[in-house]
């Protein structure tokens, strides 16, 4: 149903877009409406579950968790977009409906129940992105991240096809139900084993996680910044959610967990190269791209613990580093002058007296990545940790809070510009509705999360079950 | 357990006055002024209800409030006092108007915010000490950095930025290491009680039978991020830092509360969580503590800033502090929890005075005055009293906290040895020269600046208003400190009995110290 109406969704935008000359302003808020729309829908229908076209598709549990994330997000990245578009002048109509098309890509990800499905959802995700990224072509270093991002994501593409093929050829069959239930009898088998590494591998590269990172920062860099907020989110979750459904054998049936110490490596790898390389960053889109590095490690703890705690853990950490990451990157599209200007930590000085709104909103989203209570950030960092002890990974959790310790550097470096120091360049911040209320939305649910984490938490554990 | 809300209200009353500060505008500086000091006295006000309702010869929590609050997690809004925590409390609600009001002429800029943050300090605070579920307790202690830090970092000296990063940084780590501890608890208790918890209540008895291997590390991680907290040597460094660039009204709630939070943590968290590993580790800890004690005063003799002086100074009382605590008698960590107190009082005061010279002439140097006697009497006496009072002179506050926390681990059968009080003592001698010595170069002698002259001039009625409460707890602990005893005796006594049920540390005590007046008076 939710895929229907995006779809339809699409369509209509097209017509929209080839039939009107004020596509411009029509466009986003209907795009705003549609997302709202089924992030809405699916929220409400989270316990019924049930299988579509022919055990191809999910709908309800953890794929519509999944799919609110995702329209939600999208909807606060429009909301953003308008502003930062009419800024660059650099509005296309493709924009809406590329990231309406991605956003279907990702629910079909998120509701796969067949591993070609997560490919066809993966691939139209991904040419979105690749489009997206490139969307201001008359910029150098748009075309530049695009074409860096095509590349090595058709990288990954490769792994991942090849990681189909080999489990295929072991168990005979795509369909995720049947593996699951049989996983034990088929781990038996280690090019099945194999094939579901390589698998992995080609998803740890979006998302984002050591080493399989190098394309990040130039593509978060380089794209524009509403589109890297919406990359360092949605389209993380998306990946995340093959994750979450691949690894549901080991989750549900207790299977024995083949990948705890590859996930375990590639987080702490994660964790501590974000952190560490994420302090002599400058540029607040490049920080930003490191700190997603070290985010994606923290998550994927959940992974290594695989148990059912950490799994709800994991969508929570999702669901708040979305609000968080959108309310960051809203912020810095906003203080952003033409020409990539003002993406330096150095225009930020003295920000509260120039928008004490937006330093006190930059303070709280940074405050909140770096995971300070009572904000969403501690509890998303909490569920996992306490996951990995109770998987006996309390080294993993160790080496968390440690690279934690480290980011508060650099996020709070920020409010220190922000707050702390005198500012040094004259400039006026011109936004409009959009950008604020893609903030203010981002900030209440960032405080609402951190004060009554049950609410969010209570519907993902529905969801998970 | 009777419900009772009071604590809640005294919660919420300056979170709820912080918000409302953010309605007033910037211009209207008298306002928000006296805002913030009616919010906080309202909240000293309902503390001292809570006083009235609290019951000091109940060995239990009293005046709790519990709502559940995230259920999946089984953690719930769990608060509650016992005479230690009521202490702090009241020590936190006093001393938070008289900061503000100390701030008149300091604060200038936007102050607004500053008495936002004040306020939210506050409440982070009273929430440390009043919560009685571990994870409601790091909630408070981690949200209450982020006001301290905006203190130090917007209202601070030269230096600020990197002080406020470095106090952040430092108390971050420690208390990362502690989220570790606490979840590796919930999950620990879930394997024998069978349901997680982070309720401190169950977790009491619980902690006690982590197998010994394991309890040494938790003990180290809570251990560690108290130890940063108060600070114990060598994790001392930020705080000088902290104290020299913070402004006066963050450097008296810092020395006065803050590091409370440290050594309350040992006493109600490391003491009766992790009863083995503290014993076993009381000897090595407290060696920490005397070389603090000592450190902390021979580095202060040298000093030539006042106020960098009063920092280090806080090293070295704290040290007793950490002394009595693991020395785990009653007098001795009765003595500790009111050296708490006297220090938040004298040290409290003194950065206040150095405050109130610094306003007028914008140094802190010693060299820099001599011979203000005769310039500002006022003012000499008030410093006179404040600094015999961190001396220990008999009569006065210092003092009664110091005896008990020598007389306690002179007899300690944990620490097993006198050398620790013989070198303690010490410190209580390098203090007299220290401050004494301050105390004469800048107040005796001939006005050797001229400028004093012109600049200095003695204190005005509303800095004579929040001293001079000050200095009534300090002579009243000084005189008659069974009042504040009494009220922590109790509640002493039932963490040393959670302690020694496995370790019979503490016999015997009574006919050892008959003749020690205070005990005597007690009685």
């Amino acid at each position: 149903m939710p895929y229907i109406v995006i779809g339809v969704g699409i369509v209509l935008s097209v017509i929209i877009e080839i039939s009107t000359k004020k596509s411009k302003e029509i466009l986003p808020w209907f795009s705003v409406l549609l997302f709202m729309g089924t992030a809405i829908y699916s929220i409400v229908n989270v316990s019924q579950s049930f299988v579509l076209f022919s055990g191809m598709l999910e709908v309800g549990g953890k794929s519509a968790i999944f799919n609110a994330i995702f329209n939600f997000s999208a909807a606060l990245i429009v909301l953003s977009s308008i502003d930062y578009l009419k800024k660059y002048e650099a509005y296309y109509g493709e924009y809406y409906i590329l990231i309406q098309s991605s956003v279907l890509g990702m629910m079909v990800m998120a509701s796969a129940q067949d591993i070609f499905m997560v490919f066809m959802g993966l691939e139209l995700m991904s040419i979105c992105f690749y489009a997206l990224v490139g969307i201001n072509r008359k910029r150098l270093s748009a075309n530049e991240a695009s074409l860096k991002y095509f590349l090595l994501g058709a990288f990954a593409t490769g792994f991942i096809v090849y990681g189909i093929a080999l489990i295929y050829g072991s168990a005979g069959s795509t369909s995720i139900q049947n593996l699951v239930e049989n996983f034990v009898s088929y781990s038996s088998n280690i090019i099945f084993v194999l094939g579901l590494l390589i698998f992995f591998v080609g998803f740890s590269f979006k998302i984002a996680a050591v080493p399989f990172h190098m394309w990040v920062p130039d593509v978060y860099e380089g794209s524009a910044t509403t589109v890297t907020g919406f990359m360092s989110t949605a389209g993380k979750a998306a990946a995340f959610s093959v994750f979450i459904i691949m690894l549901s054998a080991v989750v549900s049936y207790n299977a024995p967990n083949f990948f705890k110490n590859y996930f375990a490596v590639i987080s702490a790898l994660s964790m501590v190269l974000g952190s560490v390389v994420a302090i002599s960053q400058d540029n607040l889109k490049r920080m930003l791209a490191y700190s997603s590095i070290s985010h994606a490690g923290y998550m994927v703890i959940g992974l290594a613990a695989g148990n059912l705690y950490s799994i709800a853990g994991i969508i929570f950490y999702l669901a708040v580093y979305s609000f968080i990451n959108i309310g960051a990157f809203s912020v810095i599209s906003a203080i952003e002058g033409k020409d990539e200007s003002r993406i330096d930590i150095k225009s930020y000085a003295g920000l509260h007296s120039k928008s004490p709104f937006l330093a006190a909103m930059i303070s709280l989203f940074m405050f909140a990545l770096a995971g300070i209570p009572p904000l969403a950030g501690f509890f998303g960092k909490y569920y996992v940790f306490f996951g990995a002890i109770q998987a006996d990974l309390t080294w993993l959790a160790i080496v968390g809070v440690l690279s934690s310790v480290i980011s508060v550097y650099f996020y709070i470096r920020v409010v220190v510009y922000a707050y702390f120091k005198n500012s040094e360049e004259n400039f006026t911040i011109q936004t409009s509705v959009g950008t604020y209320s893609a903030i203010i939305v981002s900030a209440a649910l960032v405080i609402i999360c951190g004060f009554f984490p049950d609410l969010l938490l209570g519907i993902i554990t529905t969801a998970v079950k | 357990m009777i419900n009772s809300e009071i604590l809640t209200y005294l919660l919420l009353t300056p979170i709820i006055s912080s918000i409302l500060v953010l309605l007033f505008k910037n211009e209207q500086a008298k306002l928000i002024r006296w805002f913030g000091v009616a919010a906080s006295l309202i909240a000293f006000v309902i503390s001292l209800v809570a006083y009235t309702q609290f019951d000091q010869a109940n060995p239990l929590f009293q005046l709790t409030h519990q709502v559940v609050w995230i259920k999946s997690l089984n953690v719930s809004y769990f608060v509650g006092v016992d005479g230690i925590s009521m202490l702090l409390i009241l020590l936190t609600t006093f001393l938070t108007p008289l900061t503000l009001l100390s701030t008149w002429n300091a604060i200038e800029k936007n102050l607004r915010m500053f008495t936002f943050s004040m306020l939210l300090l506050e409440a982070g605070m009273l929430g440390v000490f009043m919560s009685l579920d571990l994870f409601l307790f790091y909630i408070f202690w981690e949200a209450m950095l982020i006001p301290m830090y905006f203190i130090i970092g917007i209202w601070g000296g030269e230096r600020r930025i990197y002080a406020s990063i470095k106090f952040f940084i430092f108390t971050m780590f420690g208390s990362l290491l502690m989220l570790v501890a606490i979840i590796w608890l919930a999950v620990y208790a879930s394997s024998i009680t069978g349901f997680f918890t982070t309720n401190l209540l169950d977790l009491y008895k619980v902690g006690p039978t982590v197998p010994h291997q394991i309890q040494a590390w938790m003990f180290g991680a809570f251990f560690l991020s108290f130890a940063i907290k108060v600070p114990l040597f060598p994790l001392h460094t930020w705080l000088p830092d902290a104290h020299v660039e913070a402004p006066t009204a963050g450097s008296v709630i810092l020395a006065g509360v803050l590091l409370k939070m440290g050594t309350y943590g040992l006493v109600r968290f490391c003491l009766p969580l992790f009863p083995q590993s503290s014993v076993e580790y009381a000897p090595i800890i407290s060696v920490f503590a005397v070389i603090g004690i000592i450190y902390g005063a021979l580095v202060s003799m040298v000093q030539t800033d006042m106020k960098k002086l009063v920092a280090y100074s806080s090293v070295s009382h704290l040290g007793f502090v950490v002394l009595g605590i693991f020395a785990m008698t009653i007098e001795s960590v009765q003595g500790a929890v009111i050296q708490m107190v006297n220090h938040g009082l004298s040290t409290g005061a003194l950065f206040l005075l150095v405050g109130i010279a610094y306003e007028r002439t914008h140094r802190r140097d010693i060299a820099f005055y001599g011979g203000i006697a005769k310039l500002v009497p006022v003012y000499s006496v008030a410093l006179m009293i404040a600094v015999l009072s961190s001396v220990g002179l008999p009569g006065l506050n210092g003092f009664v906290g110091e005896f008990l926390i020598l007389l306690g681990s002179y007899k300690s059968n944990v620490l097993g040895s006198v050398w620790f009080t013989v070198f303690a003592a010490t410190g209580v001698i390098f203090a007299a020269v220290y401050l004494l010595w301050m105390y004469q170069r800048v107040v005796f002698g001939k006005v050797t600046n001229h400028e004093l002259e012109h600049e200095l001039t003695d204190m005005n009625k509303r800095e004579i208003l929040f001293l001079a409460p000050i200095f009534l707890f300090i002579v009243w602990i000084g005189v008659y400190p069974s009042t504040f005893l009494n009220m922590t005796e109790v509640s002493v006594q039932t963490i040393l009995q959670q302690v020694s049920a496995i370790f019979f540390v503490n016999a015997l005590h009574r006919n050892w110290c008959w003749y020690c007046f205070i005990c005597y008076n007690r009685n």
